[in-house]
């Protein structure tokens, strides 16, 4: 029972994270059809401004609940100004290209990113862990959990749920998903798609920044960040289907149940448990697990 | 026709006179001509912050004084330079993938063309210099990597360790562990799934198994290297409740694993033994449990013995960078000064500047000082350093780091003699091995 618990709460907390990261990479793929490589940047991009925020709010002496905002806002707005200036000063030029050239231009964003940050940050480790010792820990059927962790699982259903709220409930989400479904038709009938597309890209560069703000309190925020996740965000978005949130999520929990088992019940394939999973789902659903329906060309 | 052949012999001396000073030149280096030394390490990605930095910046605090000739203890009556001649660093980043630090190291030594090479943190490089450097026969000191396959894997000629290898940290993590809790019944393990961590762990295995026999393995965790995320792997060791976490995670993993589970209390009732834990001493000082074991992978940093070189290497360090020098940066002064020391030997026994093979045969069985102590390069026919190696246990006194039960095992109790194998001489349960009780 123990176990079983372990396994649950641990593979939850994984996928947590793992669904944060990737919901930003899929969104953006599924409106713009950009395989966002510099996603990874942006998570890097959270992971610093966060950790940087967080140490300066403790040197004032303020109430310290209030690293937890600091935290948060200067993520996102360090990731949607980061995503703004990729659209506008170079996605911009490029859309309608081949997915495989925007593959390698973003790839070389990636790339410019991690020189950028070293010459912004340097490259001593930064560390911002007041605030996840700060919410204490729990006992679960026996296992100790910090609270942090536990919160992160809500915050991600949070996300979950406000991204489909946001396609399936809102007008502009509409607007989105007329974009998904077929860009030409949508640009026919009048909608802005250029406009949706730098929104797009803020919030998915605003969500990678998100999930590296909210790593950074558990880790050493060293130089190399992007690139190390980035890899893992492609896991989960394939296993779930390129462009699903949906997908995304449930690629996410699968992963990250999966990792929990292999490291509970057998360490030595924790490596390869990640990419079996997204292995075995392409081999019987190739284009992932909610894969979106594609109009057929003629 | 006489007056031909004349100026025909005139000019065939003509040539073999230019073409044998020319040669001359090259062999016998002047004494201003600067010793242009390839300094390699991860001076970007994950592994700068905590290993390739501050090994740089131990390298540029030593070559400084080297060429200010203002080292001291017994290199102050040395003189300026390497052997006469000022060293010049040409730094080259290791932080790419393996085929890669291939072609940098020939770019470094056939286009820059450095007279030797002092680099590589990681195993994975100094597997794939090595046999390029004997290739290419330029002198190639590894100043950090552990691989015990280096040496064992054939004779170097080129190749040289000026810090003890991996197998040994991990001998002398199994003594003190044992001195420190006599009653060790269960371990676990936790360690990158690459060879580093593979080793390591394999080796303090062993060990243990000498010195304790009944002790049981309760879990071992191997997650990939910067994976970042140990949730599931500390809940596994918390279910676990062995006496003791062996890891030799490293920089910013072994960070992510004091964040995540000094929070958790997972080593709230068991003791964590960190191979490498010394990075983090002073920058995460006040999340380390209490009762960690730190090591330093030798005698660098904390362990190093008081002598004026070290003193002066930590202010120096201290007064140029604003912080301590991590062992990083001391393994990086300990390789540059057995280059010093070599060629100061070979310029003595010649009288002039050396050439660089006069360098490497001097550097063979050298014992020379360094900030870490005096480092005997006894294994591998005088290729392979030995060091002593220290540990001890982590406790904050009035909020500053600092170290109790701290045991410095000499070179002679935890490094295999010299023609025996690491695994060898751990399973002959380190026959001949002289330890001070």
């Amino acid at each position: 029972m123990t176990l079983l618990l372990a396994i649950l709460i641990d593979g939850l907390i994984y996928a947590s994270w793992l669904f944060i990261v990737a919901a930003g990479l899929t969104l953006v793929y599924g409106v713009m059809r950009i395989l966002n490589m510099a996603h990874g940047s942006f998570y890097a991009i959270g992971a610093y401004a966060a950790a940087s925020a967080v140490g300066w709010y403790f040197t004032l002496g303020l109430p310290a609940w209030g690293a937890f905002a600091i935290l948060l806002l200067a993520a996102i707005s360090a990731g949607v100004v980061a995503g703004l200036v990729v659209e506008r000063g170079i996605l911009r030029i490029l859309h309608g290209r081949d997915e495989v050239i925007m593959v390698l231009v973003t790839y070389g964003i990636l790339l410019i990113f991690e020189d950028l940050i070293k010459l912004i940050w340097g490259i001593q480790a930064y560390y911002a862990y007041q605030p996840y010792g700060m919410l204490g820990r729990s006992k679960i059927g026996g296992l100790t959990f910090v609270n942090y962790d536990l919160i992160l699982i809500v915050v991600a259903a949070l996300i979950a749920g406000a991204l489909w709220f946001g396609l399936n409930r809102t007008r502009k989400g509409k607007l989105l998903r007329a974009v998904i479904h077929d860009r030409e038709s949508a640009e026919l009938v009048g909608i802005n798609v250029k406009r949706l597309f730098i929104t797009t890209f803020a919030i998915g560069a605003g969500l990678g920044a998100l999930a590296g703000g909210l790593a950074a309190p558990a880790i050493a925020v060293n130089p190399g960040l992007g690139i190390e996740v980035i890899v893992l965000a492609f896991a989960v978005v394939v296993t779930g289907g390129l462009g699903s949130i949906e997908g995304a999520l449930v690629g996410a929990i699968l992963i990250g149940l999966a990792r929990a088992a292999a490291v509970n019940l057998l360490p030595e394939i924790e490596l390869f448990v990640i990419y079996g999973v997204m292995t075995c789902v392409l081999i019987f659903r190739p284009h992932g697990l909610f894969a979106l329906p594609t109009a057929r060309r003629i | 026709m006489s007056l031909s052949i004349k100026a025909t012999r005139f000019c065939k001396h003509m040539v073999v006179s230019l073409t044998l000073s020319t040669i001359c030149v090259a062999v016998n280096a002047a004494s201003d001509d600067p010793l242009k030394l390839g300094l390699v390490s991860f001076y970007s990605g994950g592994a700068s912050g905590p290993v390739g930095i501050p090994s740089r910046n131990g390298a540029d605090v030593i070559i400084k004084a080297i060429n200010e000739g203002t080292l001291p203890g017994s290199y102050s009556n040395s003189g300026k330079g390497a052997g006469g001649r000022p060293v010049a660093p040409v730094y080259s980043d290791e932080a790419v993938d393996s085929a890669a630090r291939v072609t940098e190291y020939r770019n470094l030594v056939q286009r820059q063309g450095v007279d030797a090479v002092i680099g590589y943190a990681s195993s994975g490089s100094c597997l794939a210099i090595t046999p390029v450097a004997e290739e290419l026969k330029t002198l190639t000191l590894l100043y950090y990597c552990g691989s015990t396959r280096i040496f064992e894997e054939g004779a170097r000629k080129y190749v040289f360790r000026t810090m003890a290898s991996q197998d040994v940290e991990n001998i002398a993590a199994a003594r003190y562990i044992t001195s420190l809790n006599p009653k060790l019944k269960s371990i676990s393990g936790m360690n990158q799934n690459y060879a580093w961590g593979q080793d390591s762990w394999r080796d303090f295995k062993e060990s243990l198994d000498q010195i304790k026999p009944a002790v049981s393995v309760k879990t071992k965790q191997f997650p990939k290297i910067f994976a970042g995320q140990y949730g599931a792997e500390l809940t596994a060791l918390a279910r676990s409740g062995a006496d003791v976490v062996h890891s030799s995670f490293w920089g910013g993993d072994m960070e992510a694993l004091i964040l995540q589970g000094a929070p958790r209390g997972v080593f709230d009732d068991q003791t964590l033994l960190l191979t490498t834990g010394g990075t983090a001493f002073y920058s995460l000082a006040d999340q380390i449990p209490e009762g960690t074991v730190i090591g330093a992978r030798g005698q660098g940093d904390m362990f190093a013995p008081e002598s004026e070189l070290n003193t002066w290497f930590r202010n120096a360090y201290k007064k140029a960078y604003g912080e301590n020098p991590t062992f990083p940066a001391y393994y990086m002064a300990q390789s540059v000064l057995a280059l010093k020391a070599a060629a100061d030997k070979a310029a003595k026994a010649k009288g002039g500047a050396p050439a660089m093979d006069e360098v490497r045969a001097a550097m063979k069985g050298i014992e020379y000082a360094s900030p870490a102590g005096t480092i005997k390069m006894a294994r591998a026919n005088g290729h392979q350093a030995i060091t002593g190696v220290g540990y001890g246990t982590f406790t904050l006194v009035d909020g500053k780091p600092s170290l109790k039960n701290v045991r410095r095992y000499s070179a002679e109790c935890v490094n295999p003699p010299a023609g025996t194998s690491s695994s060898d001489w751990i399973k002959s349960g380190f026959l001949g091995a002289q330890c001070k009780q």
